[in-house]
């Protein structure tokens, strides 16, 4: 809707502090999210949602519903008038329930009404009659062949196994756990939210939304409205967070019906509770683990099962479960695996992406495994790692050879170099102390912890996965114009993508277009993956305009173009002393180019868990510093040191962001962030009950960032965004597993499971 | 809904009268999620913050007590004089929610909620707080034990404002410890007020979050101030702290619910407790 032009006196170049565009209006209160659109002549949707985790759907009858007055619309399965169904990678997830609903929470029907109020009474007047049915809420009880399928597609998404070199090996040392990983919550706080404005022909929608990819809900939309994907125009809303919850479909497809339906702009936004039912959440995951090594401590071969609860519906479950089993042997050598992996079908909540991606649960595991292997081997944690770490050229347990810059070893060694804390002062403030404003201990209650955690994650899509990002620069009287339809999540393309034009092309004033469908798709906000893509799509866009700048001021001046160098705000000659500033040499032309960046193309895993699946990869070590209060269970991180394989720094405060963000939202699964799930139904769908780390309970962050920079990447840097939160969850458990003794198999790690 | 706002506790007390089954509202801080979740649909309502009568304090040195408006912000119980004699009831109001909540939440909200996670009821129970209520054509002053009658459930009456609560100065150490799985800004999942009596040679102990209302350990107060003698610091015996805190779990009702087990609260309890005799007799 709008365009923001910045202009800076300082240079905010690549490898700048640059700050973000957006950074004061957030602060302040004025930027626009999609929750505070607005049209007018506007009419409020709203989402009837199923209260049993598995019933079938005898009948609806909405006749008292439309007797109520200023209600307009009401919308159920039969009105959908293309595909019934959506979903990321298959299509199973029912637009409104049709014959039985999955999950607490499924849509049933929607409403659209001249005030949020009607909508919410209008709910309450739909009568719907259930037979209510027994959920499936057991992830391993649903692999059993025996137990009857919930939806046609079965219980069984996706198993996937990785056989690879001796199957039948036992190490010196065996060591083994079962280890389990709550449901954790995305919890952005920009509420889902979304105005679609229907075409004055009925057959197209103008749609503002906060999602995490325009051009995938484009085509799911399309699909269910049964329209051409050129008639669904989607511009990106403000976005308050996503971390993986806006990948999936939530109220799109239901504010498009309603606005085709009633002629008139539909505005929908759901309430914190609604948004708890309406997007998917982390896997909870319950992992087998077993690795053989060498009596100095040489992982021999590792067996795992690994059990991924995707809920009622697939979303990306698939996908999680490959990055999970593909994970499972960490940033460590090891050349003989027995892996087997299901993701399931169950009656709990849809389980999908979320920052970390199937990885996060992998290396709880198998972090947790290498300290158990540590002091059976009689090393230190560190010892331990560096003896396995793995480098540039091995092997993973797929077959895969890493090629990616692979500095394990140096995330290792630099973390530890990071000063330790200093000891808890008998003087200390009482809210420094375990507690917190609870004044619940006193110094003397507390003991200290030490833990590690160390991680590997792949970059962008995998398995064949072509997710390309497209950019568009036009260069014209100085100033350049960026366009395309990256997301803004938070993560900071707003402020990179112009660092790049003004790196690449010499200019200070960069304007960005509108985020929207109206050009090629920039491929999700997700996986770590868009500086490298939608940077590279950028930095190619902006190189072509560049060769087209110098054959212009080559072909004015008469000089070979090749000899043109961009130098600060000039176009130079390398070898003469011509120099002209960037605004004069592009005064009275348009130059304009766009860019597609594809990575390299990846192959699928055969029935062996054998392929090249992945792009590319990043690690980062992980050393917590936890105080305990062992008799009543209670945790305060006090400092996380990390050294990440960034590549290369891009925008050092940016990158501190993604580190410290990360670091928090690890810290919460760690030890409070949990769904809590009675037989299907979220018994703390609040912020009330569901806790977040608060300003106290964020520990210090000591970050060094290692600079080795990828060569497949476009500009040397590695994708930074999940790696932080990845590897933190397994130190601070094994942090308090240092100042406690318990084992602790299971986060978050719960008051109760440190005192009894 | 009507919405009445009156600026004088007298307009308040006549706006009762005329509609005594009117929801009162303080701070909001209940109220408003209560009615966002729809769980409650008022349609007339009172707002007493613009009351300033509701925001006094008296502080009365002679008679050794303190009298505060039920509708003073927590915020201005953290410090100062009502701090200074009332160490409690600032360490327990510094534990409810943020600095936001904190700047519209008082005691008057917890004591018309009545919710057995009210950090401020604990102090209450354990100063055994007096609760004045006010109608337009009588006043009365009850018990804080008479006032909390069950969750969520106490005695005022149609048309009564909850004005003040009357707190004695207790010549003596008072805590007040609270357990939640995060250090700030999180509800109880268990609580406990200490407060020891010098003058007196007696003890309160009062729990919160671990039954349906506020429990006073009066069995175990009674116990304890047999097995020593309380108007001296004295070394608690580690046999007799232990049992101590064993009475103080045994006392206290708690359920298994999603934010904690009642094995967990118990134990809670009863390890604040001790830590806070401890603390009590330490200094």
């Amino acid at each position: 809707m709008s365009s923001t032009t910045q202009t800076t006196t300082r240079r905010d170049v690549l490898g700048a502090s640059a700050l973000r565009p957006d950074g004061a209006a957030k602060v302040q209160g004025r930027f626009e999210f999609s929750s505070d659109l607005h049209a007018e002549n506007m009419l409020w949707g709203a989402t009837l949602r199923s209260p049993h985790p598995y019933a079938r759907l005898v009948s609806i009858d909405l006749s008292a519903a439309y007797k109520i007055v200023g209600v307009v619309a009401i919308i159920t399965a039969e009105d959908v008038p293309g595909k019934k169904t959506y979903g990321l990678i298959s299509s199973d997830q029912p637009v409104f329930a049709q014959d039985f609903v999955r999950y607490v929470g499924e849509p049933i029907a929607a409403v659209a009404a001249d005030h949020p109020e009607t909508c919410r009474r209008a709910l309450a007047a739909i009568k719907v009659e259930y037979e209510v049915l027994s959920p499936l809420t057991d992830a391993e009880l649903a692999i059993q062949p025996a137990t009857p399928p919930i939806h046609p597609d079965g219980n069984v998404i996706r198993r996937q196994q990785i056989i690879t070199g001796d199957q039948d090996l036992q190490g010196e040392i065996i060591v083994e756990g079962t280890y389990e990983i709550g449901m954790q919550d995305q919890a952005f706080l920009g509420l889902e939210a979304a105005l679609a404005l229907p075409d004055s022909d009925g057959k197209g929608i103008e749609m503002h939304v906060a999602t995490q990819w325009l051009h995938e809900d484009q085509k799911q939309i399309a699909a269910c409205l049964d329209l051409p994907a050129e008639r669904i125009r989607l511009t990106l809303g403000g976005v308050g967070g996503a971390f993986g919850a806006r990948e999936d479909i939530s109220l799109q497809v239901h504010c498009a019906l309603l606005a085709l339906r009633t002629s008139r702009p539909i505005k929908m936004q759901y309430s914190r509770e609604e948004s708890f039912y309406g997007h998917v959440h982390r896997h909870p995951a319950k992992i087998f683990i077993r690795h053989h090594a060498k009596r100095n401590g040489e992982i021999q071969r590792i067996e795992a099962k690994m059990v991924f609860d995707g809920g009622a519906y697939a979303s990306t479950s698939s996908a999680v479960l490959i990055n999970g089993v593909t994970h499972i042997q960490g940033p460590y050598r090891c050349p003989n695996a027995t892996v087997v992996g299901y993701a399931v079908r169950t009656n709990n909540p849809p389980c999908g992406a979320m920052r970390g991606f199937g990885v996060v649960q992998a290396c709880y595991a198998h972090e947790s495994q290498m300290d158990k292997l540590a002091a059976a081997c009689g090393l230190s944690p560190v010892e331990i790692r560096l003896r396995n770490a793995m480098v540039t050229g091995d092997k993973l347990i797929t077959g895969q050879v890493i090629e990616s810059v692979a500095p394990v070893a140096r995330c290792i060694r630099e973390t530890d170099a990071i000063a330790l804390p200093a000891p808890l002062a008998k003087t200390a403030h009482p809210l420094e102390i375990v507690g917190g404003s609870g004044l619940t201990s006193l110094p003397h209650n507390i003991v200290r912890g030490i833990g590690w955690g160390v991680s590997i994650k792949n970059l962008m899509y995998s398995e064949k996965f072509d997710d390309f990002a497209t950019a568009r620069c036009q260069l014209k009287d100085g100033v350049a114009t960026l366009k395309y339809a990256t997301v803004e999540v938070g993560q900071g393309f707003v402020v990179l993508a112009p660092q790049i034009a003004r790196s690449v092309l010499g200019v200070d004033e960069v304007v960005l277009d509108t985020v929207d469908t109206g050009i090629g798709s920039a491929g999700s906000t997700s996986a770590s993956r868009q500086t490298w893509m939608s940077g590279g799509a950028v930095d190619g866009a902006c190189r072509l305009v560049r060769q087209r700048l110098f054959e212009h001021v080559g072909k004015k001046y008469n000089i070979d173009p090749l000899r043109l160098v961009i130098e600060d705000t000039d176009v130079v000659d390398m070898i003469g002393d011509f120099r002209i500033s960037v605004i004069e040499a592009s005064t009275g032309v348009l130059i304009d180019e766009t860019f597609e960046h594809h990575h390299r193309p990846t192959e699928e895993l055969d029935e062996n868990g054998q392929g090249n699946c992945h792009v590319a990869f990043a690690f980062v070590a992980h050393r917590a510093v936890v105080d305990v209060d062992v008799e009543l269970g209670l945790v305060k991180v006090i400092q996380i040191a990390t050294a990440q394989d960034v590549g290369r720094v891009l925008n050092p405060i940016a990158a501190l962001g993604q580190i410290e963000g990360g670091i928090a939202q690890g810290l919460g699964l760690a030890v409070m962030e949990e769904i809590v799930l009675d037989k299907g139904k979220m018994r703390n769908p609040s912020f009330t009950d569901y806790l977040l780390p608060t300003a106290l309970d964020a520990p210090s962050v000591v970050a060094v960032m290692i600079e080795e920079p990828e060569p497949q990447a476009p500009l040397g840097a590695k994708g930074i965004g999940e790696p932080p939160c990845i590897s933190v969850t397994p130190a601070i458990a094994a942090a308090i597993r240092n100042a406690t003794g318990r084992e602790l198999p299971r986060v978050p790690v719960r008051p109760q499971d440190i005192c009894f | 809904m009507s919405v009445l706002v009156p600026r004088t506790l007298q307009d308040a007390l006549q706006a009762t009268a005329a509609n005594p089954s009117a929801q009162l509202i303080q701070g909001g801080t209940d109220l408003m999620v209560e009615i966002n979740f729809n769980h409650r649909k008022p349609t007339d309502v009172i707002a007493l913050r613009r009351v300033d009568e509701l925001k006094s304090v008296n502080i009365d040195i002679k008679n050794s007590q303190i009298t505060i408006g039920a509708g003073l912000p927590y915020q201005q119980m953290e410090h100062g004089e009502i701090a200074l004699h009332l160490p409690a009831l600032a360490q327990a109001a510094r534990t409810v929610g943020s600095p936001q909540i904190r700047s519209a939440g008082s005691i008057g909200g917890n004591l018309g909620t009545c919710s057995p996670a009210g950090d401020a009821l604990p102090v209450l129970s354990a100063l055994n707080a007096t609760v004045n209520l006010q109608s337009a054509d009588s006043s009365r002053a009850i018990s804080i034990h008479d006032f909390m009658v069950g969750v969520k459930r106490n005695a005022r009456m149609p048309g009564e404002i909850i004005v003040s609560t009357t707190l004695p100065i207790v010549s003596g150490w008072q805590g007040y410890s609270k357990v939640g799985v995060r250090n700030a800004m999180v509800i109880s999942v268990a609580s406990c007020c200490l407060v020891v009596d010098r003058i007196n040679g007696t003890i309160a102990v009062a729990l919160g979050a671990v039954g349906p209302t506020i429990i006073r350990c009066r069995e175990t107060e009674s116990w304890l101030a047999a097995q020593v003698d309380l108007k001296a610091k004295t070394t608690v015996s580690p046999n007799l702290l232990q049992e101590f805190g064993d009475r103080i779990a045994t006392e206290s009702k708690p359920i298994d619910d999603h934010r904690s087990t009642a094995a967990y609260r118990r134990h809670a309890v009863a390890v604040l407790a001790r830590r806070m005799l401890t603390r009590a007799n330490a200094q």
